[in-house]
């Protein structure tokens, strides 16, 4: 029997886009870095890495969470949702993917992920927001594009309001 | 950005948290949402060498009624609290402040304990606690403990509570009157650069100041001077009195100390005090 070391791993089962998943994780390692790196779920970008940016954002039961701010360990037990997991099938998107396409709510593409998964959870607390929750509500989420206008507007029109 | 290595201990209880604090003493650190500590553990500004995750301790989260006061369990999130049609009603600058926290992600796992226990001079949820003249709670292995927060927070980063302590409860009388928080920051998501919180309690108006010191603090020559009969302007003007504000990249002491005159009239206004 080898001596315990620091940081032993720890085994956790989540629940991950409807599938169960069992596996043994270093205690300090990130949710993202489990998502990305252990399951392959790469959809879920990694930005600023300090929880500002917002481009992590998933869904821990529900709510929109920074994934680069949560120990894999803390998502025992838990519902995960990523950007993968949110399109009902491969030929069918998600309404704030649909939104965000129709309106060309990105450029880059980068922050996409984590503004969909925010806006998503958003929509889920306030069905329909007016523009300046909706600006509010998207306050931890940055596009270095600056495409905010049409994200909004893409958030907008997703929850059944006219835009322009 | 990943924290140092760690041993990684689950709680299921607050005793078990406590004895597991008594083992491992200073150099264990609870895990509560995680929002302040996780950060500063990336950074490695803080490497605990055992965490011990008290998450799932499910009794500590509830927002309750106890007549003059509310309770407030220290697991409770900060989306707990800006949602609680109780605290809208009876304390509605405990939900505002805590609307003010972070962004709508940090609020979903962020805790009132956490954000409490961290005693960060800079953040939200201390001004309202303190300018609401509660009290907090602290279990240890020998029992319960009831600390005021105006001798709660004791330094930079450093709170009363002793290494084998949890903070279980946060009360807070009812303030349905006058109140108001003023966070001026320059982004969104942004710590206060210097915030006021007002709140008119028990007859008397509190006023708290947050980043104006290695502490959260009271305004206490703000608020004699209300209490000897000086208008909110007037009572304003002494708002940076005995403050030894930080310097950094967004503001000098003397900005500092000007924002803390200028937030606290606004704030004393808004209050509905003149």
């Amino acid at each position: 029997m080898r001596p315990t070391m620091r940081g032993d791993t720890v085994e956790i089962s989540v629940t991950v886009n409807g599938t169960a998943e069992s596996n043994d994780v270093e205690p300090r390692t990130l949710l993202v870095y489990y998502l990305r790196d252990q399951l392959g779920l790469t959809g879920t970008n990694v930005g600023c890495d300090t929880s500002s940016c917002g481009a992590c954002t998933i869904h821990v039961n529900g709510e929109s969470v920074k994934s680069c701010t949560m120990l894999a360990v803390q998502a025992d037990g838990e519902d995960i949702t990523t950007i993968e997991g949110l399109a009902p099938s491969d030929d069918e998107l998600h309404p704030m993917q649909d939104s965000f396409r129709e309106h060309h709510g990105l450029q880059c593409g980068y922050c996409t992920p984590g503004m969909v998964m925010a806006a998503v959870s958003l929509l889920e607390e306030n069905a329909s927001p007016t523009e300046a929750e909706v600006r509010e509500g998207l306050e931890g989420n940055l596009c270095r594009c600056t495409g905010y206008h049409n994200i909004v507007k893409a958030v907008l029109a997703a929850s059944g309001q006219s835009v322009d | 950005m990943i924290p140092a290595a760690f041993d990684f201990k689950r709680a299921g209880s607050s005793d078990e948290a406590i004895a597991l604090l008594g083992e491992y003493g200073d150099e264990a650190k609870l895990l509560a949402g995680g929002h302040s500590l996780l950060p500063m553990m990336k950074l490695r500004l803080a490497v605990p060498t055992v965490l011990v995750d008290i998450g799932r301790v499910e009794d500590l989260s509830y927002i309750n009624d106890g007549g003059d006061h509310i309770s407030i369990g220290a697991l409770t999130r900060h989306r707990a609290l800006e949602t609680s049609d109780l605290l809208a009603a009876d304390c509605p600058i405990l939900s505002h402040v805590a609307s003010k926290v972070g962004d709508p992600q940090v609020r979903h796992r962020g805790t009132l304990g956490g954000s409490l226990a961290h005693s960060d001079p800079a953040s939200d949820l201390p001004a309202a606690v303190l300018a609401l003249g509660g009290t907090l709670v602290a279990q240890g292995p020998n029992g319960s403990r009831e600390i005021a927060a105006s001798d709660f927070f004791t330094g930079y980063f450093e709170s009363a509570l002793t290494d084998d302590e949890m903070l279980t409860e946060v009360r807070v009388p009812k303030a349905s009157g006058g109140w108001n928080y003023q966070k001026f920051n320059r982004r969104a998501q942004d710590w206060a650069i210097v915030g006021v919180a007002a709140v008119q309690v028990n007859g008397g108006t509190n006023v708290s100041l947050v980043n104006m010191g290695s502490t959260p603090l009271r305004a206490g020559s703000v608020e004699a001077a209300l209490a000897g009969g000086s208008s909110a302007a007037d009572a304003a003007d002494a708002a940076a009195e005995g403050t030894e504000p930080p310097t950094d990249l967004n503001a000098s002491p003397e900005y500092r100390e000007h924002l803390a005159r200028v937030l606290t009239r606004r704030a004393l206004e808004a209050a509905g005090i003149s």
